[in-house]
């Protein structure tokens, strides 16, 4: 089970948090500082992998990715495989970098939402459900445009309207 | 209008990023701003409004509990749009507490089943990431039917919320686990891949009641080629297969297939995983999966050097060998770059660390904390400590050696381990006798040191050397050297709760003084100048080996006996320090004194003495006007003491010889009920003692409280030698008063209460260990001749890879040794050492898939009735049988026979009979009537049902069999 999923920068401003345990607003913000003092404190050459008992409880894993200015986390328990978590660490940002064409750290800045419905296509409930990121990306895209879709009537009334007032 | 001026969720991120104000400041305002505009009519702001604030919430920890309800609303819209934006609150936010969660249970099933497949999948999310009990209960049937759909899209999204639903709602296995089980055996990769994700979960918490499935799941090891799917594979197997000898048996073999033929390293570390875990007993996998585990460690990448490291841990306590095989990376890898590489070979080290090698590898370790960082020295510190006390020590021989190495962590400048190294010196001392010189030594060089002082993480150690040196001052090889020690100026930089023992040192030092230079006195009054030479240092000696309290009545017999026995390298070498010691500082006043024995005994002169009681008077002066009760007290019992006898001991310059022994009888008796008072051993009390102690049948604790003073006074009659009961290491002189009381009345038994007396003392037999069993317990370690390879002990300049040649291999050992000290031990001791029984937890989820699966796969009934057989006697008298099943209940229990078994297996079968109808009513997609066939009913039986287990656990040993579940043919 994974446990946890977060993005965040170099500076240890977080991107994206999800929790598939619920955890407090409060508790989130802990679990990612201290997750960043980890992370920051790692050299580049070193392993990918963290024991995260002292910060998730005991068990459970963490696993990480540096890209440029990002660091991508995965937190799970023993009834994932490392590498195989870091295999889907690849999997995730290369479905952002074919959903994006060439990703950075402002793509996921400002796609906060899309962001979650790709995550949400290859996490489910924190059980991995799809690992090829064509398939992913099917989804997203059709999800995307159901989603324009039903919100073309509103956008066109609030422009209209914006029109109007002006 | 609003909408005009509304920002939207891009916005507001330029907004915190531009970071015109302060951010906190930015994001409060924005908040207020999102207050007023959820409470909007119009449906595109308020989920605008509503997506700011899952934003904000997710990213910089704003509350957004108070817009549940808007969620909701949001969550109900019939545009896709405000519906994935209303979930995503939804799922966000709640939790079992949120109110508004009964709310969703329509929307999630009108969403469940929608045509549109986006929509089930936002609603499957949501139930899988927030679903309780209601929510799980009655989605129950949705789930089901959404497990048989046409869309892999749903199908695969449906087997993972099953997890969701069993998790919170048990009742629904009985529902859902036949068509779960069918997918097993999918044609479709993605489906298969999520329900044996599933199941991987589900062994994980419960592992026996799958073991059915076996077959499927071998039927996958075989046969898939999907590195993921054979990876959950393997992690349910190395469950099972710790279960059932025959399914690791069948399954061994293909795993070491798959180990030979992967390229996949994930799923490589799987398979060695797997063996190494669960399929250690087959010598072949392990050696193969050993040689994988070598490729990864010299690999390049620290990922894998990192987990190989892991996998020989996992292996460790059962294959040493591979670890041995593997110490020169091991050991490599101590000085990686890698935190955690560092980590994980320091513990494989300490796995390593057997009788023969621990002071080499303390060795090595204790250099290489020297230049560690402080973390990871203290890491090392950590580990040497833990691993050398594990089982009371039993790495252990040399315990001198072992004083020395903790003596010298206290000198690693970033030793922050103080509390263990207290722990252990206190604890040694108290458990080993023979190290005691040795440690009073250490502790002493610990106490005049006072640079240790100013390092508040040493406190609690110097804590406990100053109770080492007080309580076995008798090996102190200069009590006045120890005296200043304990009284310097530096001191002050102490807790008062630590700086209360040392006074209490104090005190102990004070009287051993005292009394050590009264016997001399008395010595030479005497006439038979000759004998002077031995019999001082004799009946000195005397005290220390003497076990007995009873110091006075045991003194001429021991003096006799014990000469022979006590170990005469403590006597020569403790009066050899001394006349090195104290030639600077000791007043050598006699000229007669020439062998060492007589210089020692001379140190004790009358000047040493006075000047010994000027400083104590001098230091504790200021104590006994202390803010702390501890510190004053303690003070004022030592400065007492002085005051009653210094007039008789100080001024004999005024009297004549005659005089001087008459006057001085009163001061020694004094000085002589207070050594032995300290000489009473304290013993190491089981942390479970005062549990294991029950209440007497006619005691009432909060009654007669007087009487307890007698009792208690009796308690510590020394029927059993060294333990004492109340006695705590640093509350003694409490019990000053008392062991005087004993000693005096010691021949009188109290009439009052002789009952309860005697009771105690039973108790006492049987919960402290007396000193002839405690010598039984020493039988167990190897005998006195046990090899220890001292000549490695000098070698100071210790290689990291010499030590692996030379240490870690099997290598002969010396015969000359020194005999392992005996190490007390306390049934407590054993209790917690002895590994935990796994509990049974009454699982009700792993009780109705047992009941499924035995179902589905048919129990032979002999095990049934067998099962049901141990359940009738206790569930008798509360059966509330409806006879109307009474018909079928004999067809379905054909060995039944005994009327007395007929009602609770007939209820049983009732129960299963309950679980198949559902499950029919289920397959014919029936889900309105499931309903009102009634949740009563349902939830009566799973009650009964949880019932069942818990009599079947508590007469668990009976049921070993019985609960074994079916093991397929193909096993056999």
């Amino acid at each position: 089970m994974i446990k946890s999923v977060m993005v965040m920068n170099t500076q240890g401003k977080p991107r994206l948090a999800k929790f598939y345990d619920f955890q407090p607003v409060e508790k989130q913000q802990e679990l990612i500082r201290s997750v960043f003092g980890v992370l920051c404190g790692r050299a580049d050459n070193v392993s990918n992998f963290v024991e995260a008992d002292s910060i998730f409880g005991p068990g459970t894993r963490l696993v990480y990715k540096h890209f440029a200015t990002l660091y991508f986390v995965f937190i799970f328990d023993s009834s994932e495989n490392e590498l195989a978590m870091l295999d889907l660490i690849q999997v995730f940002v290369e479905t952002l970098d074919k959903c994006f064409k060439n990703v950075c750290e402002l793509d996921i800045v400002y796609n906060y939402s899309k962001l979650h419905t790709i995550l949400d296509e290859i996490i489910f409930g924190g059980q991995v459900l799809e690992t090829s990121s064509i398939e992913v990306i099917k989804a997203v895209e059709e999800i995307s445009k159901l989603e324009s879709a039903s919100n073309a009537i509103a956008l066109v009334s609030k422009s209209v309207s914006g029109w109007r007032s002006r | 209008m609003e909408t005009l001026f509304q920002r939207d969720l891009d916005d507001l991120i330029k907004g915190i990023r531009q970071q015109q104000i302060k951010e906190s400041l930015f994001i409060s305002k924005a908040i207020e701003e999102i207050r007023r505009e959820i409470k909007s009519t119009d449906l595109p702001t308020k989920s605008a409004a509503l997506q700011k604030l899952s934003y904000l919430s997710s990213l910089h920890g704003a509350d957004m509990s108070f817009a549940a309800f808007h969620a909701v609303e949001v969550m109900s819209s019939p545009q896709f749009f405000y519906k994935k934006i209303g979930y995503h609150a939804v799922t966000q936010s709640f939790n079992d507490d949120t109110p508004v969660i009964l709310l969703i249970t329509n929307q999630l099933r009108k969403d469940l089943n929608s045509s549109n497949q986006f929509e089930v999948s936002l609603a499957l999310e949501c139930l899988s990431r927030i679903g309780n009990v209601d929510l799980a209960r009655d989605l129950t049937p949705e789930v089901f039917t959404l497990l048989s759909s046409s869309k892999v899209f749903i199908k695969k999204k449906a087997i993972a919320v099953v997890l969701r639903v069993f998790e919170k709602y048990p009742d629904a296995v009985r529902v859902c686990f036949k068509r779960l089980v069918e997918n097993l055996e999918s044609s479709e990769p993605v489906i298969l891949s999520a329900v044996v994700g599933v199941f991987c979960e589900l062994c994980l918490k419960d592992p026996r009641s799958y073991l059915p499935l076996a077959p499927e799941f071998y039927k996958i090891l075989v046969d898939s080629k999907n590195n993921w799917l054979l990876i959950k594979v393997l992690k349910i197997f190395a469950k099972l297969a710790t279960l059932e000898p025959r399914l690791a048996k069948r399954v061994v073999e293909p795993i070491c297939e798959l180990m030979r033929r992967t390229e996949a390293k994930s799923l490589l570390f799987e398979c060695i995983r797997t063996v190494l875990s669960s399929l250690s007993e087959y010598e072949s996998a392990v050696k193969l999966a050993v040689v994988k585990v070598r490729e990864f460690l010299v690999d390049d990448d620290p990922n894998l050097k990192y987990l190989g490291l892991q996998a020989l841990s996992i292996i460790a306590p059962k294959h040493l060998w591979a670890v041995l095989e593997n110490k020169d990376f091991v050991i490599k890898s101590l000085s990686d770059g890698d935190y955690n590489i560092k980590l994980e070979s320091l513990r494989l080290l300490m796995s390593m660390v057997s009788e023969s090698n621990v002071a080499e590898i303390s060795r090595v370790l204790i250099n290489y904390a020297l230049k560690s960082d402080p973390e990871f020295c203290n890491q090392i510190l950590g580990s040497i400590l833990s691993t050398c006390c594990r089982n009371l020590y039993e790495v252990i021989v040399d315990f001198d050696w072992y004083a020395s190495l903790l003596g010298e962590m206290v000198r690693i400048p970033h030793c922050q381990k103080g509390e263990e190294i207290e722990h252990q010196i206190i604890d040694i001392a108290m458990r080993v006798k023979d190290v005691r010189p040795a440690l009073v030594h250490v502790c002493r060089n610990l106490l005049i040191d006072p640079a240790l002082l100013g390092n508040p993480f040493l406190h609690r150690i110097l804590s406990a050397a100053a109770w080492v040196s007080g309580e076995y001052v008798e090996f102190s090889r200069n009590p006045f050297e120890l005296m200043e020690a304990l009284l310097q100026p530096r001191t002050n930089l102490l807790l008062p709760s630590i700086r209360a023992v040392y006074v209490q040192s104090v005190f102990k030092v004070l009287i051993f003084c005292a009394h050590s230079y009264l016997l001399h006195k008395e010595n030479i009054s005497s006439v038979n100048t000759d004998n002077l030479a031995s019999e001082v240092p004799e009946s000195v000696f005397a005290r220390m080996s003497c076990e007995n309290s009873d110091f006075a009545t045991s003194e001429a017999p021991a003096s006799s006996e014990q000469h022979d026995s006590f170990n005469p390298r403590n006597i020569n070498q403790s009066f050899g320090d001394l006349s090195i010691e104290n030639g600077g500082d000791a007043t050598v006043s006699n000229g007669q004194a020439s062998t060492s024995a007589s210089l020692g005994r001379n140190s004790f002169t009358h000047e040493s003495i006075v000047n010994l009681f000027n400083i104590v008077e001098l230091a504790l002066g200021p104590l006994s006007r202390s803010h702390d009760v501890e510190i004053q007290e303690r003070a004022r019992n030592v400065l007492g003491f002085t005051d009653l006898i210094e007039q008789e001991i100080l001024n004999p310059v005024v009297q004549g010889e005659e005089n001087l022994a008459r006057a001085e009888t009163e001061a020694s008796r004094v000085v002589k009920l207070m050594c032995d008072a300290f000489s009473e051993e304290l013993g190491p009390v089981s942390t479970s003692a005062q549990d294991r102690v029950p209440v007497p049948d006619g005691l009432l604790l909060k009654e007669n409280l007087a009487d307890l003073e007698t009792i208690c006074g009796d308690i510590q009659l020394p029927l059993s030698s060294s333990f004492s009961l109340s006695s705590t290491p640093l509350g003694e002189a409490v019990d000053i008063s008392r062991t005087n009381l004993q000693s005096k009345d010691e021949t009188e038994p109290s009439h009052e209460s002789t009952s309860l007396l005697a009771e105690h003392r039973k108790r006492h037999g049987l919960y402290y260990l007396a000193s002839e069993k405690s010598e039984g317990a020493s039988n167990d370690y190897p005998p006195a001749n046990d090899p220890m390879s001292q000549d490695k002990l000098n070698d100071d300049a210790e290689d990291l890879l010499k030590l692996t040649e030379q240490s870690l291999a099997p290598k002969k050992k010396p015969n000359q040794a020194k005999p392992r000290p005996v190490v007390l031990k306390l049934d407590g001791d054993e209790i917690s050492i002895a590994a935990k029984k796994p509990e049974l937890k009454g699982d009700l989820l792993s009780g109705v898939v047992q009941d499924v699966l035995l179902g589905n796969d048919g129990v032979p009934s002999s095990s049934r009735s067998n099962r049901s057989e141990n359940l009738s006697g206790k569930s008798k008298g509360k059966e509330k049988l409806s006879t109307d099943l009474s018909l079928e209940t004999k067809e379905n229990v054909p060995g039944e026979k005994m009327p007395d078994h007929v009602n609770t297996s007939s209820r049983r079968s009732k129960h299963r009979s309950h679980g198949k109808e559902r499950r029919q009513k289920g397959q014919g997609k029936d889900g309105e009537e499931k309903e009102d066939n009634g949740q009563k009913e349902k939830r009566k039986s799973n009650h009964h049902r949880g019932k069942h287990k818990a009599h079947q656990r508590a007469d668990e040993p009976l049921n070993v069999v019985a609960q074994t579940p079916v093991i397929p043919d193909f096993l056999l």
